[in-house]
């Protein structure tokens, strides 16, 4: 509005007739609204209308089977593990590349960002071949008595690897836009390195950091494809519950799988609500003081 | 405390920042580190610091090496151009952190550190904003809170990196006076980046004048100013005509090409050739609103601009107007070797 009634003093003065026609509003706006409902709004409630088809009885019934519960468990402890682990790389790496100048700093951001890059796949893969029956280390470990893939910690290593992006990136503009003055000024206070992170860096960034662990957690319990991979599919023992949604779709048991799924719908949603409500709060820590 | 630099050098990447620089710096001395960006000013004083290593050379304090001595051991009270306060702590939390972070066998009592507090927001005039966060307060105000954190733990020296830099002028000005009363009651060695040559001569003791990573001069701000030793210290410290040697001079010498300095107030305009030995020129600009008249003239020879500062009465007595023609004599050139 402000560059066209510049150019154009003698022309049109008020916002309406500044912007364009109604029709064509109209038209975007409904495209906008369809597009969201087609997409968005339709999948979500189809998700919960299929899970409850058969009645509210049905639908926790489908909790109650114990592979559900397995796959449940494994969710829930695959996060617990991934998601603690990732918080303390993805801070320390964060940290790092932010505050300080080092030798190799572009490389270490780029490997970071390689999860991002490479396909869930491919990362599933990776773990195969290196802990694999004919992978690199199998033989060693199958020597020792020691199982990684087709159990929790191929899983769990998977997660990680995926999910490793979520805190780091996060971390590093923040603290980056925060400078090093602060972390400067506390050491010549005499402060510690600690000290320095737990009551200067830390208590900056923590609105931002659980952002990042909030994002971290919601990937980590959705991954599919590298947990797929290094899973093995073992019913009750190394499903996860997008794993499992798939085993029960692919036995044509549509409540049940659309009732688990659900679960991660839920997750999505709770997860969004957070979301916004950890941005609102982020905005106080990019102003500089 | 006294400080000493040896044979400093520091190179970021292939730039030289610093270039062999040594200075001393005695006990209770206000010492202004002047020179343009990238004179390695700053650098120089986080090499003091701690904050910067140097690639050569050595930090004595009180004749102690003190080139090892990590930051944190330093006890060098560090005030920052952006202040650099902690932003989510109070203006109280904030001056009590060093006290708060010492190891607990010398961490004072809550009550001692709450008294230390009072006192030093007393003496930096901003008691009664306890608690009030950094964002709440002026920039001024900030920057004194960061004064008042960094002498909470007695430095041995204080450093301020252009302390008045991201100020208003009038705030600054007010500021600056303060820290020289402020210097002369507590008697703590002090350094303190600017590249505004007005601020390093109005407070300082003596002036370190730098120049692409070398120190140009050193000197109190009389002898830096009346006495540069360098063309570069001369045109940065003050205003100044840089005029051909030879119009200067007024000796028609073909080969000179060196230049000579005229301090705007140097130079005597008459409206009339009065015997005495002057130069032709024609007023371009009359500038009355201020202190002084300043008038800008062109000299008819070499038709270069020169730049006259007079006493207004002075502007009443000649009534200059553009276009009028005058006559300039120079009270005093200065010409350097050249470099």
């Amino acid at each position: 509005m402000d560059v066209i009634s510049r150019v154009n003093r003698s022309g049109p003065t008020s916002l309406s007739e500044a912007t364009e026609p109604v029709w064509i509003r109209g038209v975007l706006i409904v495209l906008a609204l369809g597009f969201l409902l087609l997409f968005i709004f339709l999948p979500l409630a189809a998700i919960f209308t299929e899970a409850l088809r058969r009645g509210v009885g049905a639908y926790f019934a489908s909790f109650k089977d114990p592979d559900a519960l397995s796959a449940i468990k494994l969710t829930l402890l695959t996060a617990a593990i991934a998601v603690p682990l990732n918080l303390v790389f993805g801070v320390a790496a964060a940290w790092t590349i932010a505050k300080f100048d080092f030798f190799g700093k572009s490389l270490l951001t780029t490997l970071i960002d390689l999860p991002f890059a490479v396909s869930p796949v491919i990362s599933g893969l990776i773990y195969v071949l290196l802990f694999g029956a004919q992978g690199w280390l199998g033989p060693w470990l199958a020597a020792h008595g020691i199982r990684i893939l087709f159990a929790v910690p191929g899983i769990v290593l998977a997660t990680m690897f995926v999910t490793f992006p979520f805190v780091a990136r996060e971390m590093i503009p923040l603290m980056q836009s925060q400078g090093s003055d602060e972390e400067f000024a506390a050491i010549s206070l005499g402060a510690s390195g600690w000290q320095t992170f737990l009551r200067v860096t830390f208590p900056n960034v923590k609105w931002g950091l659980l952002y990042g662990v909030i994002l971290c957690n919601a990937r980590a319990m959705g991954e599919f494809g590298a947990v797929s991979v290094v899973s093995g599919h073992i019913r009750g023992e190394t499903n996860t519950i997008p794993l499992h949604v798939e085993i029960l779709y692919n036995e044509y048991n549509f409540v049940a799988a659309f009732a688990v799924a659900s679960l991660l719908a839920l997750l999505a949603l709770v997860t969004l609500g957070l979301k916004s409500f950890v941005e609102s709060r982020m905005g106080d820590e990019r102003i500089t003081a | 405390m006294s400080i000493e630099a040896r044979h400093i050098i520091k190179k970021f990447g292939a730039f030289p920042a610093l270039n062999d620089v040594s200075l001393k710096l005695e006990t209770g001395e206000l010492v202004a580190l002047l020179g343009p960006s990238g004179s390695g000013k700053t650098t120089l004083l986080r090499i003091i610091g701690g904050l910067e290593y140097a690639d050569g050379g050595q930090i004595f304090f009180d004749g102690e090496d003190a080139t090892k001595i990590s930051i944190r051991n330093r006890q060098a009270g560090f005030v920052f151009q952006h202040y650099a306060l902690f932003r989510h702590m109070t203006v109280f939390k904030n001056v009590a952190f060093g006290l708060n972070v010492r190891p607990r066998a010398s961490r004072p009592a809550k009550a001692v550190i709450e008294k230390r507090v009072r006192e030093l927001l007393k003496l930096v005039q901003l008691d009664g904003v306890e608690s009030r966060y950094p964002s709440q307060l002026s920039g001024g105000q900030r920057q004194r809170v960061a004064l008042a954190r960094a002498l909470a733990i007695e430095p041995r020296v204080l450093l301020l990196d252009e302390p008045f830099g991201a100020l208003d002028a009038k705030v600054r000005k007010e500021l600056r006076r303060w820290i020289r009363k402020l210097h002369d009651a507590l008697h703590i060695t002090t350094v303190f980046v600017t590249h505004d040559q007005e601020e390093a001569l109005e407070i300082s003791d003596r002036v370190v004048v730098m120049n692409h990573g070398r120190i140009e001069q050193i000197g109190t701000p009389q002898e830096v100013y009346d006495r540069p030793a360098s063309a570069f210290v001369c045109q940065f410290v003050g205003n100044v005509n840089a005029i051909a040697e030879n119009v200067a001079s007024e000796e028609k010498r073909s080969e000179a090409r060196s230049v000579a300095f005229v301090r705007p107030h140097d130079i005597e305009i008459m409206s009339r050739r009065n015997g005495a030995p002057s130069l032709d020129a024609v007023v371009e600009f009359v500038h009355t609103a201020g202190a002084v008249a300043k008038i800008d003239l062109r000299l008819r020879q070499s038709g270069e601009l020169l730049e006259v500062e007079m006493p207004r009465s002075r502007q009443t007595e000649l009534t200059l107007k553009p276009g009028d023609r005058a006559f300039v004599k120079f009270r005093e050139v200065r010409t350097f070797p050249p470099a």
